[in-house]
Formats: structure tokens, C-alpha cells, sequence
């Protein structure tokens, strides 16, 4: 195995210590007992308790993740929808503009996206609350994972559904039985991904909530405005420490899906 | 072989491009076309407040009254107004330094990721990708400790004997810089890796065997074959740095505003859609060739993928 | 590579060493393609093709890429369909019968093993498709297991297999159903030669035990000549020849079918007379050649003498000189320097260079181990063969 050159060790430690230090200084302190967010007055979890008792918080955060349950579920169908469509379909009319808005929404600056949004949600008098916010959601998120499976079903042996097909199994029963386990790996990507740009997202939710669906990031974003708070970091914690196992968990899933096709493709 | 050349398609085939396809045009397109219409109206002191509205139980006559009250003086407005000039200058200088830091930073670790033993080469990537999980919003909050007048950043300066006052860094553009290349790294890092990685490493081999040494070597042989990388990590992280909001808002002073931060201050705080909508297109002009660029080079990558 | 098929007598003649015409000839085709054409945008992959392959048959499609052969096969199992002609299967057109329905079944050259079912589920799935009692499916199950060597692995899954037993599983996968009609395409490709070898063999063995009808499709022309009953070999969308291996490596019907399958000298003339055992024919050098039978030619004809390097007996020494003036040597005999060895160990192959720079190819069984060799590089050689030992090639 080669070995790595001095510089590259340095660019790796670096990087990942300017990736990971802030991070860590933020959970350092949400366990910090002064007030001040940057003097250390010894080790406690007072904030973590005063969260427990945050009522507007705790709905907030129980309104985002509603809003990421179902804007991820409903872009992971349509996402996945769109990849079959770009991947198998060949040269359809209508592909390329097809293509362009499956793209775009992966580089469009959010205030765009959450304006154009929310002046439909207005010229067509749809109430906004959390449905213009899932809508708002699966529009940007679906895009991902489109782009996610489409990278799955590139890599797909097109003769595992012949052979099921060789095999008696008409296509809708090949599809269900033997593409979409197959591609199942990806999709579950997908869905994290959409899943935690929607628990993420403050700009497009703020143009297009409405009145009582105050999302969590919109809620931490007030707070963080008026300055830095040791609840606030107690809350982002807690958000790392999940998100970070779900993140190592889902991907260990993935390398074992891949390491059983490496060999068998 | 494929077969392209006589396809039918069945029912069930046009009924998985028709959902995502309606879903886009009803909520991607549709909302920009609105967008645009808005931004030739004037704003007004009513519900929706702009006007005109278009009134179709008017009929034709109500179709050409609308019509006629379009205008384009919004868009006068913005061309006539410094302050709008220079928050879109503002906003390209900081994308443009900001993503070549980006590439500057970024290139050596995806360099070093994409010749780390073949084993670890997966955990790298989920190490880089993993702050990316970790809420926008947090990230840029822990810079806000690190920043502040009294925080550890200054702290440790003094500390050291570096500087004998405190350094502002708050509300300065460097912050702003420091946040984004701090959120965009991955942005930049994981289209660099793939590239890298996919690079055949004899070609490497090769070229030293033919007498050129490895710096020379990079240059001619790796840098050719990785620009497609580096142009979509480059775009990837330039066009939405260009709209950026929060970052700005949040590290950034109040004197100089970025265009996303004008937009939004327009719409929330000014009530003025038109305004608001006319940024918005103004802002789409100025991006669709890039924007363009970048689809370009994501198709390519997938075709080659397979 | 000449030593790919030159039936040394060491090596075994392929399956026509069997007793000829004692199964194949009685029984109707199984498959019937009828003028069949498919085109692909600029194209056409099978071009106005008839063939009839018979009941419990092993059928060798052999040809180089891009002939059209993979095309074929695809269009039997239905996931391409005919521009143009029918396919029959045991006397129904099968033209409207989706793949799905069609009571053939396909080995893949990928394998294409399901990965996220086990050896057993892949094995089943076809079963299972034709909803077939639970208790059935486990016995077919087992069955096939052991028919291609793989009891106790049934629960693994397949990138937990070994290349050889994976393509077993891909085998009785295939073969569980019972299809009237086993597809395989290049089945052996990803082996590695030594299995390859074995494999063969094997193939060979359980296509003689099912008497089911086996169509394999393969560019490997020792492959075709060791199981096929029958090949037909492809060019350009068309059959350039359907025969027993024998046929095809002794009396090729062209130019193209002769040096395709194994190698040859190829001898340009004109037909100078015609007697009632064989024909005589001249080349440009003026040199008389004899073949015997009687091919359809009138003197005055240009042919080609198509003549293999392991035909040709290899004379050294005193026996080599004389001059090649009809009649003052040997029928069929020319005389040259050897310009290039190929020592293979069980054969070796001479270049030998004639006066007039034509260059022919002539092998040799070393029968003996000699340390020195009997031919060196420059040796004035002669070379000959007996008139039946020649074909005369029109196309």
C-alpha cells in the first residue's frame, strides 16, 4: 500500500481539524456552567434542563421534523420516480427541460426558491403553514434524490431484470422484487438526505411558513440573532450527537450493500 | 444494445415521468414565470400588495387592463439605485474569493483523501461529509462563539502574544468568508475526490517514467484530466454562495449587504414584492450561465459514470 | 493459434466422435427461425436469417463480436424482437409471447445472480413464479444443487461464491424451470482456462443427461468445436455455415468460414482440368495442385486451395531437393526455407518460404522429445499433401 506523502498528511489534518474543531467547541461549551458562552465555569448540564422546559422550542422541533418526515417520504417517491424516468426512459421529449429542473434546484440560491415559492402559494391562495413548507421541501429535496438514485441505477445490471424476467416474473413484479431491493440502498440515501435538508432548511421555510408552524431552524435562527446562548448550544448537541450517528450508521449500511455487489457485478 | 431507436412507451412509463415532471413545472417553473410577473408590477398598500391583479371575471378587457399596467419601473429602480449595484457586486466578489479559497483549501485534501490507503478512503468521506449533515445553521453558529469580540479566537491570540488589542472579526467580511468556506468545504472537497479518485494512477506512473518530475507531472497530466471536477466543485459552490443569506446575515456587518440579504430585506422588512421579485430575476440572468455550465458538466459525469 | 484446434491425434475430435446421426436426425426442430432481420438504428444485427436447431440438440452460435449471434439468442428469449420473420418454437410462432411466458430460459454472461437473494432464492425464483407448491420448490431446489455440485451452499449469497460456483448457480437457476430450450450466453467467458476446460466437460455431461435443447452463443471457436453437436457460424447478421464441427473445420464453404475456424493456407489458382476423382488447378507461379471430389467448378475457374498447416507432411534432407517441375516430383509437393518456428511442445508450426516469397504454414506433432531440433530456421523443406487432403473453396 502506498504511503502518504508528508503534505498530504498535513492537508488531511487541517482540513478535518478546521472541519471539526468549531463543532467541537460548540458541544465543549453546551456542558459549560457560566453563562457566558466563552468562559469556562466548570462542567454542568443545567442547559440541557432548561431545554426540557423550552415548550416553544420542543414544538418547534416537533413541527420540523413532521415537515421532514413528510416532504422526505413524498420526495424519495417522486425523486426516485424522476431517476427511473432520466435512467431508463432514453431520449423521451420533454428530457431535457426535464433534466435542467432536476438540476437546477442542486445550485439555485434559496432565496429565489423560497420566494417563487411562496408568490405561488400567494397567486394561488393555498393557506401557508406546514403544507407550503412540505410542499416548499419536496420541491428542493425530490431533486436530491433524484440525483442519488440516479447514480445507484447507473451502476445497475440492466441483466438482473432480464434474468428475472427470463425467469416468469412479469415487469411491474421484476421491479418490485428484484430492482427496487436492489436499488433500496440508494433510496435510503435519498430519503436521509431530503430528510435532513428539510430538518436544515431556514431560508426557504421562512418565505413560505405561515402563522403557528415555526419551524426549528427558524426558531434557533430568532434566537441567534439577538447572540450567543448556551441553551442554543445545548440544542445543536443534541442535533449533532443524532444526526452524526444516524450519518455513521446509515453509511456502514451502505458500505456493506456495496462491498456484497462489488462482487457480484 | 440499447435500443433507443423504437420505443413505446407503455402507460406506466409516462405515468413515472409524468408525477415528478408535474410536480417541477408546477413548483419550480410556474413559481419563477410568477416571480417574473411580479417584478414588473408596482407594490401597493393591499392584499396581495401589489398591483395590478390580473381580474379574469373581466373577461378580455380585464386580460388588456392588466396588460397595460405592467411596467418595467421596478426594474428602473434597481438600475438606478446604487445600493442595489453594489450588493450584487458585493455578492459576486465574495463568491469569487470565497470559492477560490474554496479550490485553494479544498484541492490538497481531496489530494491527500484520493491517496489514502484504499480501506480508509470511505471513512474519509464520511468524515468530510459528515459536518455537512450537522445543521447549516449550527455550523455557522459555532463560528459566532469563535468570532465574537470576546471569544476563543481571540482569546487564543492573546494568549499567544499574537496581537496586543482584540481584533474585530464579527461583522467584517472576513467572518463572512470564514463561513462560507467553512460550510461550502465539502461542497468543494467530494466533487474534487471523485475525480481524483477515478484517475488512473499509471498515468501518474507513466509520466515519470517518461522523465517528468511528480510537480510537473500534476500539472500536465492531473489538472487536465480533473477539470471537469474541479468546474462543477467550483459552480456547485459559487452559484449558491452568490444568494447566500444566512451567513452573511449572521457574521456579516449591516452596511454592505449581500444580494440575498437585500432580497430579503425587501420582501420582509420593506413589504416591497416587486422590488423583492426584480432582484430575484436579475439575480437568475446573472447565474443562468453558470447555472447552465454546471448542468452541462453534471450530465456529462453521469453519462461517463456508466 | 493454430494449436486452438488442430485436432492433434492426442487430443479428442470434439462430439462428433460419437456415434454420428443417432438422435439428432429423427426428431423435428425445436427452434425455427424463419428470414428473420432485426436492425438497430444503423445496423442490422441479423440480416434475411434461417435456421432450424433440433430437438435435444447442443447448437453452437460462433462468430466474432458484432455478428449478430448475441442477437439471435435475445430474440429467442424475447427481449428483442424480430423487424421482420418468424421464430418458431416446437411449431408456434412465438412472436407475441413475452419473454416472461416463454418456455426458454437464459444463462447470463454476467451471471446476473440476484444479490440480495441466496443461491436457493435465486434457484427458486423462477418456481416461485409459476406459484408452485412450497414443498415442490424446495425439492427442485435441492435437486438442482445437486445436479451442479452446490448442496450446503444454498444459503449463501452469491458474492459469497467463487466465480465457478457462481456461474453453477447461474446454471441451475436457469435449468430449474426446464425450459424446452437452455440459452447460454458465452457461459464460460469468465472462467479462467483451466475451468473453462473442465466446465466444458461438464456441460457437455448434463446436456446428455437432460436431453434438453442447448443453444450456446460463443466467439470461442475450440469452445463450439468441443460441445456443440452442430455449429453455425455467424458473419455480418448471416449464417456463413451450419455443420458438425467436422464439417466446419474440413470442408468450409468459403474463404471467410476457413480462416475464421482455425488456421489454413489459402492458395489462389485456376482450375486447369477436371478428372473424374478430383480436379487439377494451377496457382500464378505455375505450380499443379490436386484435390479430389468434385466440387462444381468448370476448368478456366479462379478457387482457392484451402489446405491446413497439420495436413501438410514436412520432408527434410535429400527428400527436400529436386526441382517442383510437374511431374518430376511428388503429387501436391513444394519446395522452400524454413523462415520462422513456432515450438508450441506439442506441436511446433514452420513458416516455410517458397521461391516466388509465397510463405506457407505447416505443423508438425513432436512425437518424439528431441533436444536438438530436426528442423532448423533456413532448412530447405518440402512440403505435401494427398488431394483429399485439400478443399476447394468457390466463395
Amino acid at each position: 500500500m502506498r504511503r502518504l506523502s508528508p503534505f498530504n498528511l498535513v492537508s488531511l489534518a487541517l482540513g478535518l481539524a478546521f472541519l471539526y474543531v468549531p463543532i467541537l467547541i460548540l458541544v465543549v461549551y453546551s456542558f459549560n456552567a457560566s453563562r457566558l458562552v466563552t468562559v469556562w465555569g466548570g462542567f454542568s448540564t443545567r442547559w440541557y434542563v432548561a431545554l426540557m422546559q423550552d415548550r416553544a422550542l420542543q414544538e418547534a422541533a416537533l413541527t420540523s421534523l413532521g415537515i421532514a418526515l413528510a416532504s422526505a417520504t413524498l420526495a424519495t417517491v417522486l425523486g426516485t420516480l424522476a431517476a427511473l424516468a432520466l435512467t431508463r426512459l432514453g431520449r423521451f421529449r420533454g428530457r431535457l427541460p426535464f433534466a435542467a429542473m432536476i438540476y437546477a434546484p442542486l445550485v439555485m440560491p434559496e432565496v429565489i426558491t423560497g420566494l417563487s415559492l411562496l408568490l405561488l402559494f400567494v397567486a394561488v391562495g393555498f393557506e401557508r403553514g406546514a403544507a407550503t413548507v412540505t410542499i416548499a421541501h419536496t420541491t428542493l429535496t425530490m431533486c436530491f434524490v433524484a440525483v442519488v438514485v440516479q447514480s445507484r441505477l447507473a451502476g445497475f445490471d440492466r441483466s438482473l431484470e432480464e434474468a428475472a424476467q427470463d425467469l416468469g416474473c412479469p415487469p411491474l413484479r421484476t421491479f418490485l422484487t428484484v430492482t427496487l431491493p436492489v436499488i433500496a440502498p440508494g433510496i435510503a440515501a435519498g430519503f436521509l438526505l431530503a430528510f435532513s435538508l428539510s430538518l436544515d432548511d431556514l431560508v426557504i421555510a421562512s418565505f413560505t411558513t405561515g402563522p403557528g408552524a415555526t419551524t426549528l431552524p427558524i426558531r434557533i435562527y430568532s434566537e441567534v440573532r439577538l447572540g450567543v446562548k448556551p441553551e442554543i448550544n445545548a440544542v445543536c448537541t443534541i442535533f449533532i450527537a443524532v444526526t452524526a450517528v444516524v450519518v455513521i450508521l446509515a453509511s456502514l449500511a451502505t458500505r456493506r450493500a456495496e462491498r456484497r455487489e462489488a462482487v457480484s457485478s | 444494445m440499447p435500443d433507443v431507436t423504437d420505443r413505446r412507451t407503455s402507460p406506466g412509463e409516462r405515468l413515472i415521468v409524468a408525477l415528478p415532471y408535474l410536480w417541477l413545472v408546477a413548483f419550480f417553473l410556474v413559481p419563477f414565470l410568477i416571480v417574473g410577473r411580479i417584478s414588473l408590477s408596482q407594490t401597493a398598500i393591499a392584499q396581495p400588495p401589489y398591483t395590478p391583479v390580473l381580474d379574469l371575471s373581466a373577461g378580455l378587457s380585464g386580460i388588456a387592463d392588466f396588460v397595460r399596467a405592467l411596467s418595467t419601473e421596478t426594474y428602473g429602480l434597481i438600475a438606478s439605485d446604487d445600493l442595489y449595484l453594489f450588493s450584487y457586486l458585493k455578492s459576486l466578489q465574495v463568491a469569487l474569493v470565497s470559492t477560490a479559497i474554496l479550490l485553494v483549501i479544498g484541492l490538497p485534501i481531496a489530494h491527500a483523501m484520493a491517496r489514502a490507503p484504499a480501506r480508509l478512503q470511505p471513512l474519509l468521506v464520511v468524515a468530510v461529509m459528515l459536518p455537512f449533515w450537522t445543521s447549516f445553521l449550527i455550523r455557522i453558529y459555532a463560528w459566532m462563539t469563535i468570532l465574537q469580540h470576546d471569544g476563543l479566537l481571540n482569546q487564543a491570540l492573546l494568549a499567544l502574544g499574537l496581537v496586543d488589542t482584540p481584533p474585530v472579526w464579527l461583522a467584517t467580511d472576513t467572518a463572512v468568508i470564514i463561513g462560507i468556506v467553512y460550510s461550502y468545504l465539502p461542497f468543494m472537497v467530494l466533487p474534487l475526490y471523485a475525480s481524483l479518485q477515478k484517475l488512473d494512477e499509471t498515468l501518474m506512473e507513466a509520466a515519470a517514467d517518461l522523465g517528468c518530475p511528480r510537480w510537473k507531472s500534476f500539472w500536465l497530466v492531473t489538472v487536465p484530466l480533473i477539470l471537469p471536477g474541479v468546474g462543477a466543485g467550483c459552480l456547485l459552490c459559487m452559484i449558491p454562495i452568490v444568494g447566500e443569506f444566512v451567513i452573511p446575515d449572521l457574521l456579516g456587518s449591516s452596511e454592505t449587504m449581500m444580494i440575498g440579504q437585500t432580497l430579503w430585506t425587501e420582501f420582509f422588512s420593506n413589504k416591497d414584492w416587486p422590488v423583492a421579485s426584480a432582484i430575484a430575476v436579475v439575480l437568475l440572468v446573472l447565474l443562468v450561465g453558470p447555472i447552465a455550465g454546471y448542468e452541462a458538466l453534471q450530465s456529462r459525469q453521469i453519462r461517463e459514470g456508466r | 493459434m493454430p494449436r486452438a484446434v488442430a485436432p492433434t491425434p492426442a487430443r479428442p475430435a470434439g462430439r462428433d466422435a460419437r456415434p454420428a446421426g443417432d438422435r439428432a436426425e429423427k426428431h423435428r426442430p425445436m427452434v425455427r427461425f424463419d428470414t428473420v432481420t432485426r436492425r438497430f438504428a444503423d445496423v442490422t444485427a441479423v440480416d434475411r436469417l434461417g435456421l432450424d436447431i433440433r430437438e435435444g440438440e447442443f447448437f453452437a452460435l460462433l462468430g466474432p463480436s458484432g455478428c449478430g449471434k448475441t442477437t439471435l439468442l435475445r430474440m429467442l428469449a424475447g427481449f428483442e424482437r424480430p423487424d421482420d420473420g418468424r421464430i418458431l418454437l416446437a411449431g408456434e410462432d412465438i412472436a407475441a409471447v413475452p419473454p416472461w411466458q416463454r418456455p426458454v430460459n437464459m444463462m447470463f454472461q454476467s451471471y446476473a445472480l440476484f444479490p440480495h437473494l441466496t443461491v436457493a432464492g435465486n434457484i427458486a425464483f423462477g418456481l416461485k413464479q409459476e406459484r408452485l407448491p412450497r414443498p415442490e420448490i424446495d425439492a427442485r431446489v435441492a435437486e438442482m444443487l445437486r445436479l451442479v455440485r452446490l448442496e450446503g451452499l444454498g444459503g449463501r449469497r452469491p458474492h459469497q461464491l467463487s466465480g465457478g460456483q457462481r456461474q453453477r448457480v447461474a446454471l441451475a437457476r436457469a435449468l430449474a424451470k426446464h425450459p424446452k430450450v437452455l440459452l447460454l450466453d458465452e457461459p464460460l467467458a469468465a472462467l479462467d482456462k483451466k475451468l473453462r476446460e473442465e466446465t466444458q466437460f461438464e456441460l457437455m455431461a448434463l446436456q446428455e443427461r437432460l436431453a434438453t435443447t442447448f443453444v450456446i452463443v460463443t466467439h470461442d471457436q475450440e469452445e463450439a468445436m468441443t460441445m456443440a453437436d452442430r455449429i453455425g457460424v455467424m458473419n455480418h447478421g448471416r449464417l456463413a455455415q451450419v455443420g458438425t464441427p467436422a464439417e466446419i473445420y474440413e470442408q468450409p464453404r468459403s474463404r471467410w468460414v476457413a480462416g475464421f475456424i482455425g488456421d489454413v493456407n489459402l492458395i489462389d489458382g485456376t482450375v486447369a482440368a477436371i478428372a473424374s476423382d478430383g480436379i487439377e488447378i494451377a496457382d500464378a507461379a505455375g505450380r499443379r495442385f490436386r484435390a479430389a471430389g468434385a466440387p462444381p467448378v468448370q476448368t478456366g475457374d479462379a478457387v482457392t486451395l484451402a489446405v491446413r498447416p497439420e495436413k501438410f507432411a514436412v520432408a527434410t534432407g535429400a527428400d527436400a531437393a529436386g526441382a517442383d517441375v510437374a511431374g518430376a516430383a511428388p503429387v501436391n509437393s513444394v519446395a522452400g526455407k524454413v523462415a520462422d518456428i513456432g515450438y508450441l511442445g506439442d506441436i511446433s508450426v514452420y513458416k516455410v518460404r517458397l521461391d516466388d516469397g509465397t510463405v506457407l504454414k505447416a505443423s508438425v506433432t513432436n512425437a518424439h522429445r528431441h533436444t536438438t531440433p530436426a528442423i532448423g530456421w533456413d532448412d530447405t523443406v518440402r512440403l505435401s499433401f494427398p488431394p483429399a487432403a485439400a478443399a476447394v473453396l468457390t466463395e
